[in-house]
């Protein structure tokens, strides 16, 4: 009846775990208590879970993502603790049957969980203003996108508490993660979490590059696309051809654990360095998903707070394109050491090398924005700068790799590890945060408390080197990566730096959330009167913040790059349109809610073996996309007058905030 | 906005200096910094790769973080004095030297890596007037095999060879993914069920080096660790004796009992391998035995009983073939 | 007033964007079109889809593990037939496609109905061949290259079952709804995806079984 299900999967005798579940049940229980108290269940339900506006789902996209940093930087510093501790004799606290699901936990949340949707969030939020259109393309499947990805958060979260979590590492490599090897529910967590979140990634790739290529305001070329939207098409282009990848290769995985079947087996003619291909053919146009969004959001901020141009334009561009192509041949440099030979290791170390050239153009592109500009010092500045210095290190040691010599002695060490956070950390993670930072404000109103956020940034930097300059260090020491305890005593003070580092970190994630409480209680004093805080260059600026929910009364005409800027310069920004047309706008819908609910029983269901679940959740996923298509009434006209009401109240505002700094 | 956040990240500067300097020092005196002081050739080789591909980078890393620091505070907003060109957004000049220098040092450090990929080659034996030694390395949960085909000898967790002998290691494994390595003496290869892979490496100091597995296989990977004590060819000689001191052999039935998932296994000698006992561990795997169906006792099948797929190049896996 | 929408100017067109209206109706009027546009770029992500699994196929196709070969197990002149159903229920489809754009709601019906016939034939003839092989001792399970042909001969049948699902749904809204524009938008839709699938068989058909018994 409950497949494999049984009292036993719950973890009664962890006192980690039984202890985290008591805290995030009670400040669950005090969230619904809370919203049940002010009456906020309609509400809820019908302007954001419902929400097919791409703001709304932008935003839920990237709280899911702060909650998801937090879990994945518990399992961080869990393991620093413990790598901190267990020197010689000593076992530190976390056994490896522990230890190895929280390191394969870790990298999957901070990578499929937390940087992707902080990515796909502000994508969303942002794309479709600064294009001058007024939403996605298909904004119901972008909120069916939101709930896929939701059921992926449920399920990895779930493993904590009904059972256990992978311990394979996030890529969950053959023959380990067979059936044989792997004979507990881990891996099909792991599966199936990842499998669905993954779904909902290429819905919303597909989105994505058609509003883009489909939905921009008249006069906006494809060259006179803002540099953050060209990234952002990139990405989705990878997206696209990578995601498919990653859903075979987990497919065959799910049809050796469940089937008996002999993709990657040891035996029966089973091929595990198929696996290890395939996994990568996806991995690593993954991690340029992950960065290309983040090199788009640097070029948006340094040219905003420089008050300059974005230096070289279209070989920013071309840098990009290139970079997206070659990303898909370089897959092998993940596994030089499985014994390709020269010529293959050769190939793709040089292939590897060379997308450092047109990543040394942005980084001097965005050099020579700075250059000969009025540089104001945001917090979004803080974290370019940190972003120059740490990423470009990070790029260093990545080129190093890339050379096949020195990645067999280098491979799977904590160099390695030192180098990926390095990128990681240096390029995505300040990145988002500075695309955080710059447009929070358009969000919700109000700005961010500069001086926390300033904070926050110094403390994630100086944080950032104590934690893994001590690593690159251990890797030239010859220590390997997935340790869970060791016995050279030289590299205990090493690791006891990167302890410290991993605190400062949590302290700069502490000032983040203090920013965000200390900022909204303060949102009266902060607030973004203007809808252009920054006296930015781009569309999204030229509406209120935040913005109405038909985003543009009147689809603007693009006559260059910055568009808005030049508005600005001409004087034609902010001017009343002679006349409003009723305006087109597509229904909330449940539906999303539901596929989700029902893709989580579905996944559910098969880690647990219980069949006729599995059943019930495939039919009924099948039946609401049919019943969804017998809807008619997805849309309605919103009426010229009431744009008109809205827009007026905007321009008084406006009007009134020019008078007062005129007095 | 004013100076002061300004000056106070400038004051970050120096403190992030001696943060990164006495994490340097921490790591000791270059004696345990294994990378940077190998004990064979290979190592040696690839200690210069790496430091000549710093150095090639460092010629446009340093640039850019000076001119980061540079122009972020010289072109301040409060700095009015500045030059303030708003519009100016290209430079032929700027955009030839930033691809062209970059363009340069890729072209050399990709005939670095060309050349090496090549030299460093694992299955490229190594060239001596000595006679190589090889040795089969089986990886199982959670120990090192290694076996003496030509000695006739075998030994868990434990390694031996002569100074300046070339070593010619097989390399496989009898569970999951596993990989090879001997961190101060060079390259790491993975050691994969049902295949063989290969890695060639030479000891030119004698010492004892610490070796390992360098991806993760399981609960007790941390305690997959072992020696290669390195000696004179009298000391190597004696080990081998030594092995051939003990009471046990390594046939199909203690291979078998070995296989079984253990930690921590201590040293352990054996004084017979049954023949081509490797090749029957590669064949077995790929026919479904593992420790909970364990292998037959039989002798070896001369014949590989059915076809191998996926031959990647310079990798065997037939052991016929070489 | 330069805040009114206006149709793309010269200079714009002329710079190769291929822009279309954006006025406040354009969404509606451009919501088919960009669905079809829309649709092509899942069909693409699909065929990455099905070229990972070629790919798998490639690797492991002669993978027997001691057991039976492609010529061992494939009859050709079966799968002739059921090549013969998918490819007819193309043309059929076709048919059912020009009674669409001649907004004769019979002919799309009838036509669609015989597509879905012959589609469900090719089912048909899938699962009796994968029942069979299974109940004599060839089942997925048996080896690598096995594992790899049912794999990608079964992802070809499911994308085609899914398609009959939404045929016959196609067929019960023609039929209650008549042809109108949505309609019409997720008919070429589901064209895209029939003869993607067709073309998708043909590449099945060469390099799975001819290939593995000529």
């Amino acid at each position: 009846m409950f497949g494999k299900l049984t009292l036993d999967a719950i973890p009664y005798h962890e006192p980690i775990l039984i202890g985290t579940f008591s805290v995030a049940a009670i400040m669950g229980f005090c969230l619904l208590a809370a919203i049940t108290y002010y009456g906020k269940w309609k509400y809820l339900w019908t302007e954001w879970l419902t929400t097919v506006d791409h703001k709304k789902i932008g935003i839920m996209y990237i709280v899911v993502a702060l909650l998801m940093l937090v879990r994945g930087f518990a399992d961080a510093i869990m393991m620093r603790t413990q790598l901190m501790l267990a020197h010689g004799d000593h076992p530190g606290f976390l056994p490896p049957h522990h230890y190895d699901q929280i390191f394969s936990a870790h990298g999957v949340i901070m990578i499929l969980f937390m940087a992707m949707p902080l990515m796909v969030g502000l994508m969303n939020i942002v794309v479709p203003l600064q294009i001058g259109a007024r939403d996605v393309a298909f904004p119901f499947l972008n909120s069916v996108s939101f709930w896929l990805f939701a059921v992926g958060v449920v399920l990895i979260n779930l493993s904590l508490f009904v059972g256990e979590f992978a311990r394979t590492g996030w890529l969950a490599y053959p023959p380990l993660s067979e059936i044989g090897y792997s004979p507990d529910v881990g891996v099909d967590y792991w599966i199936w979490s990842i499998q669905i979140a993954g779904i909902g990634t290429l819905l919303t790739g597909i989105n994505f590059f058609v509003t883009i290529m489909k939905l921009r305001a008249p006069g906006m070329t494809l060259m006179k696309m803002p540099a953050f939207i060209w990234s952002i098409l990139c990405t989705n282009i990878l997206i696209i051809a990578a995601f498919p990848v990653l859903t075979v290769t987990i497919a065959l995985l799910t049809l050796d654990r469940y089937f008996g079947m002999h993709f990657f087996t040891n035996d029966f003619g089973g091929n595990q360095m198929m696996y290890v291909n395939l996994i990568w053919v996806w991995g690593h146009p993954e991690v340029y998903i992950l960065v290309l969004p983040a090199f788009g959001i640097f070029s948006e901020v340094v040219s905003a707070y420089s008050h300059k141009k974005l230096f070289g334009y279209v070989s920013l561009v071309w840098a990009t394109a290139v970079i997206t192509i070659l990303s898909f041949i370089v897959w092998l440099h993940h596994f030089f050491t499985m014994g390709a030979g020269g010529n293959v290791n050769a190939f793709f170390g040089i292939a590897t090398m060379i997308i450092s050239i047109p990543t040394g153009l942005k980084i001097f592109n965005w050099l020579f924005t700075m250059y000969r500009g009025r540089i104001v010092f945001s917090p979004s500045i803080v974290w370019t700068i940190g972003f120059l210095v740490v990423f470009t290190i990070g790029g260093m040691t990545g080129v190093l790799l890339a050379v096949p010599g020195a990645d067999f002695v280098l491979h799977n060490s904590l160099f390695l590890i030192a180098h990926f956070h390095n990128v990681i950390i240096g390029g995505v993670v300040f990145g988002y945060l500075a695309g955080f930072a710059y447009w929070f404000p358009k969000a919700f109103g109000f700005t961010l408390n500069e001086k926390l956020g300033k904070a926050a940034a110094y403390c994630w930097i100086i944080g950032f080197f104590l934690a893994f300059v001590p690593l690159y260090i251990l890797g030239f020491m010859g220590m390997t990566r997935r340790l869970n305890h060791y016995d050279n005593p030289d590299w205990q003070p090493l690791l006891i730096v990167a302890f410290i580092g991993a605190v400062v970190i949590f302290a700069g994630i502490a000032f983040q959330f203090l920013q965000l409480f200390v900022s909204f209680r303060d949102r009266k004093q902060n607030e973004d009167v203007t809808g252009d805080p920054w006296n930015a260059r781009t569309l999204e600026w030229s509406v209120s913040s935040p913005p109405p929910f038909y985003n543009f009364a009147v689809i603007p005409t693009v006559h260059s790059l910055d568009a808005f800027w030049e508005m600005k310069k001409d004087g034609t920004a902010h001017q009343r349109p002679a006349k409003y047309n009723d305006i087109h706008m597509p229904r909330n819908s449940g539906v999303g809610v539901y596929v989700g609910a029902f893709s989580f029983l579905f996944g559910f269901a098969l880690i647990w073996h219980i069949w006729w679940l599995v059943a019930v959740g495939v039919l009924a996923t099948i039946i609401a996309v049919i019943v969804r298509s017998f809807d008619q009434d997805t849309d309605y006209y919103v009426p010229a007058a009431e744009v008109e009401r809205i827009e007026n109240l905007y321009y008084e505002k406006l009007a009134k905030h020019q008078e007062k700094n005129h007095d | 906005m004013s100076n002061q956040p300004y000056t106070k990240f400038l004051r970050m500067v120096p403190l992030l200096g001696i943060v990164l300097i006495a994490t340097g020092l921490l790591s000791g005196c270059g004696g345990d910094v294994v990378l940077m002081d190998p004990k064979g050739q290979i190592g040696v080789s690839e200690k210069n790769l790496i430091l000549t591909a710093i150095g090639l980078m460092l010629i446009v890393v340093i640039p850019v973080i000076f001119m980061t620091f540079l122009f972020a505070w010289k072109y301040r907003a409060s700095n009015t004095e500045a030059t303030y060109t708003p519009d100016w957004s290209h430079s032929n000049l700027i955009e030839i030297v930033v691809w062209t220098i970059p363009c340069i040092i890729i072209i050399a450090l990709g005939i670095v890596t060309w050349n090496t990929s090549h030299s460093l080659d694992p299955h490229k034996p190594l060239e001596s007037t000595e006679k190589t030694i090889v040795v089969e390395a089986v990886s199982l949960d959670w120990k090192w095999l290694f076996i003496y085909p030509e000695q006739g000898v075998a030994s868990v967790n434990e390694l031996a060879f002569p100074v300046d002998v070339p070593v010619e290691f097989h390399v496989s494994s009898g569970s999951v993914m596993n990989s090879f390595f001997i961190p101060q003496l060079g390259s790491q290869i993975y050691a994969m069920a049902g295949m063989q892979n290969q890695v060639s490496l030479i000891a030119n100091e004698k010492g004892t080096y610490a070796g390992i597995s360098a991806n993760y296989s399981g609960p007790g990977f941390s305690d997959m660790k072992f020696n290669a004590i390195v000696g004179s060819k009298e000391d190597f000689n004696a080990w081998v004796q030594k092995a051939k001191q003990s009471p046990n052999a390594m046939d199909a039935a203690a291979y078998n009992a070995l296989a079984v998932p253990s930690e921590k296994n201590p040293v352990a000698y054996y004084s017979s391998v049954t023949p081509k006992l490797f090749d029957k561990i590669i064949k077995d795997v790929q026919n479904g035995a593992n420790a909970s169906n364990p292998a037959p006792t039989t002798e070896v099948a001369s014949q590989p009983q059915h076809e191998m797929s996926a031959d990647m190049p310079g990798m065997s896996m037939n052991h016929d073939q070489h | 007033m330069t805040n009114e929408v206006l149709t793309p100017n010269a200079h714009d067109v002329a710079h190769g964007h291929h822009d279309d209206h954006h006025d406040d109706h354009a969404h509606h009027h451009d919501a088919g079109p960009m669905k079809v546009y829309g649709f092509w770029i899942y069909i693409l992500s699909d065929l990455f889809l099905f070229a990972s699994i070629f790919a798998t196929f490639a690797v492991l196709h002669d993978s027997y593990a001691g057991g039976v070969t492609g010529k061992d197990i494939f009859e050709l002149p079966y799968v002739a037939v059921e090549t013969a159903a998918l490819l007819l229920s193309s043309i059929t489809y076709g048919f059912a496609m020009i009674g669409m754009y001649k907004g004769n709601k019979s002919q799309v019906l009838t036509w669609l109905v015989i597509t879905w016939l012959f589609g469900f034939s090719f089912i048909a003839m899938e699962v009796n061949e994968f029942h069979h092989l299974i109940t004599e001792g060839h089942g997925p399970d048996k080896s690598a290259f096995l594992s790899a042909f049912f794999t990608l001969v079964g992802t070809h049948g499911l994308h085609v079952t899914f398609g009959l699902i939404w045929m016959a749904t196609m067929i019960f809204q023609v039929s209650s709804r008549g042809i109108d524009a949505t309609i019409r938008t997720r008919l070429q839709c589901l064209s895209l995806f029939w003869h993607f699938l067709d073309v998708v068989w043909i590449c099945v058909f060469t390099i799975v079984y001819l290939n593995g018994v000529l």
